[in-house]
């Protein structure tokens, strides 16, 4: 990479991290009392009721799903605002003056969304320490997982923020899409329990492979082998990429 | 050298309007030139092509030598560009927004907060440098956005009419800027509705209209092409018509004069009459919309010219 690049990158990094942390009520807060409350409803009062999962608490079945929901959701929230609140206010401009490289671009901003749902990994596992002793299976699976999802929901964001025309445009994906996909994505239970038919129509939905594999790293128990959730992860980073490289460098809803 | 040349420049937009027509322009290196239009001309559209936000249609670009098609990022490096509307995040500080677009030049952070110092001073912008955008004046936006452009130091400055709406003090401080960034060789290209601006700042101009230039020349070149003047005369004493000999003349009221002389004609004949007829001069002007005139005049001789050509 060429020193300027290198500079630019560092830049708009940056200028992410600094516009996430500057309005931290909206975007590192939320996420913090949310998983709380699901910690409080469904992991102590209702999941002391459910007993046992994959031979584990319900509590502790949970945690690794949701620190992935707050992942998930996060990620692909800030990468879609930010880049659209550039297209709206034209600031994006500054970027396609100058000669910042498409792949630069395409980095910084993911590399804003990954910070940001990094830091809400930790608070939101922070938070769950307070009700359940989290075990630790596997730290690189944790880690390769977690910075692969961010980005791959990152990128996604981005997509969306690309052909977005309006604010409508950034949060109809995220309610009609993103939600129903991760709630139907194993985060609060074990595909197992579903029927054979069910279990077979989960397999279409990318996300239960990224909350197995975390699952994986924390509880050494998962619904697919390790392997299967890293190769979806990497097949869905590099099409995601592929697109984001030529909806960028064509310029496509920003330059006429 | 050529700081741009641009050849059969076309651009048609996807609505099927067709903003430029093919336009040929050169601007020397070190030039001041103004890029003059009514509004929907081509203007922007012109320096939208050159900066990268508008794509050409056909044609070709280059800034300092360097082609838009196969050398961008070196042609890039050689552009700041102040656009007609704010487009800076209205939240960051005026700071984090300059030294942000240096980084995005490749200036490392130090340089840029040097830079940043140094240009947020000229443009009299450095007490505010922690303020977020939002809170500035209309002419304080404008001034960021020209210290902006400044900060990777490029070798042309693109200005879409940077005083609009701007009041005459600041843009004369601007003026004054501009002049002096010009004078250490930077190139400018400006594009303006101020006439007066053009004549003041600029050596070369360019008149484009419904996307064919009309007219590339100097400024001295475009008011020589003026074969008279008006001049505007206050006659306090004068009560009624003077009635003088071999001049073409108005009066808006009885105590002032409005008339046109032809360039080459001198003017003591006129003072020579007046005084005989025992009137006194209080003040003497030149007419200032002279050069409007004749910018209306080129574009309607343009436009009749390409209706000719369509017939």
């Amino acid at each position: 990479m060429t020193h300027y690049n290198w500079v630019a990158l560092k830049t708009i990094w940056r200028k992410e991290i600094t516009r996430f942390t500057r309005i931290w009520v909206q975007t590192l807060v939320p996420p913090a009392i949310t998983m709380t409350l699901y910690f409080v409803i469904f992991g102590s009062l209702i999941g002391s009721r459910i007993g046992e999962m994959g031979g584990f608490s319900y509590m502790e079945f949970i945690v690794p799903g949701l620190i992935m929901m707050s992942v998930i959701t996060n990620s692909y929230a800030n990468v879609s605002s930010s880049f659209f609140s550039s297209k709206f206010q034209r600031n994006i401009e500054e970027l396609i003056v100058s000669p910042v490289s498409t792949w630069v671009i395409i980095a910084g901003y993911v590399g804003g969304g990954l910070s940001r749902a990094v830091l809400t990994g930790i608070i939101v596992t922070a938070i769950s320490l307070l009700f359940v002793d989290i075990s630790l299976h596997s730290l690189p699976v944790i880690i390769v997982t977690l910075i692969l999802t961010s980005t791959l929901f990152s990128l996604a964001g981005l997509i969306n923020a690309v052909f977005a025309k309006t604010f409508d445009d950034i949060s109809i994906i995220p309610t009609f899409v993103l939600t129903p996909m991760t709630y139907l994505g194993g985060v609060f239970y074990s595909l197992s329990l579903l029927p054979e038919f069910w279990q077979w129509v989960s397999k279409i939905n990318p996300i239960v492979y990224m909350v197995s594999g975390f699952r994986f790293g924390f509880l050494g128990q998962s619904d697919f082998t390790v392997m299967t959730s890293l190769l979806v992860l990497v097949i869905f980073n590099l099409v995601f990429s592929a697109i984001a490289w030529r909806l960028i460098s064509t310029g496509t809803g920003i330059r006429s | 050298m050529h700081a741009l040349s641009i050849k059969g420049l076309k651009k048609t937009y996807k609505g099927g309007t067709q903003a430029l027509k093919g336009i040929d322009l050169t601007v020397q290196a070190g030039d001041f030139f103004a890029l003059l239009g009514p509004n929907g001309a081509g203007k922007s559209t012109t320096i939208g092509i050159i900066s990268s936000l508008v794509n050409k249609s056909e044609g070709q670009v280059e800034v300092f030598g360097h082609s838009i098609d196969t050398e961008l990022e070196a042609a890039k490096a050689c552009i700041g560009l102040v656009p007609q509307e704010f487009n800076f995040n209205q939240f960051e500080t005026l700071l984090q927004i300059v030294c942000n677009q240096a980084g995005f030049y490749g200036v490392p952070r130090p340089l840029a907060l040097q830079r940043a110092e140094k240009y947020l001073k000229q443009l009299d912008l450095w007490e505010k440098r922690n303020q977020p955008a939002r809170t500035l004046s209309g002419g304080m936006k404008r001034r960021l956005m020209i210290a902006r452009a400044l900060m990777h130091e490029p070798k042309m400055l693109i200005l879409d009419e940077p005083t609009a709406g701007v009041d005459i003090e600041i843009r004369r401080a601007m003026w004054g800027f501009l002049k002096e960034i010009n004078q250490q060789g930077i190139t400018i290209i400006l594009t303006t509705h101020y006439l007066e601006e053009a004549e003041m700042l600029c050596r070369n101009i360019a008149i484009i209209d419904k996307g064919v230039i009309v007219e590339n020349t100097s400024i001295k070149g475009l008011l020589s092409q003026l074969n008279m003047e008006t001049f505007i005369l206050d006659l306090p004493g004068c009560s009624a018509d003077p009635k003088l000999e071999g001049f073409i003349y108005r009066m808006p009221d009885v105590h002032t004069l409005e008339v046109d002389i032809p360039r080459d004609n001198s003017l003591n004949k006129l003072f020579q009459q007046l005084t005989d007829k025992g009137i006194e001069i209080m003040s003497m002007r030149n007419k200032a919309n002279r050069l409007e005139e004749l910018f209306v005049n080129l574009v309607e001789n343009g436009r009749k010219a390409q209706q000719q050509e369509a017939k």
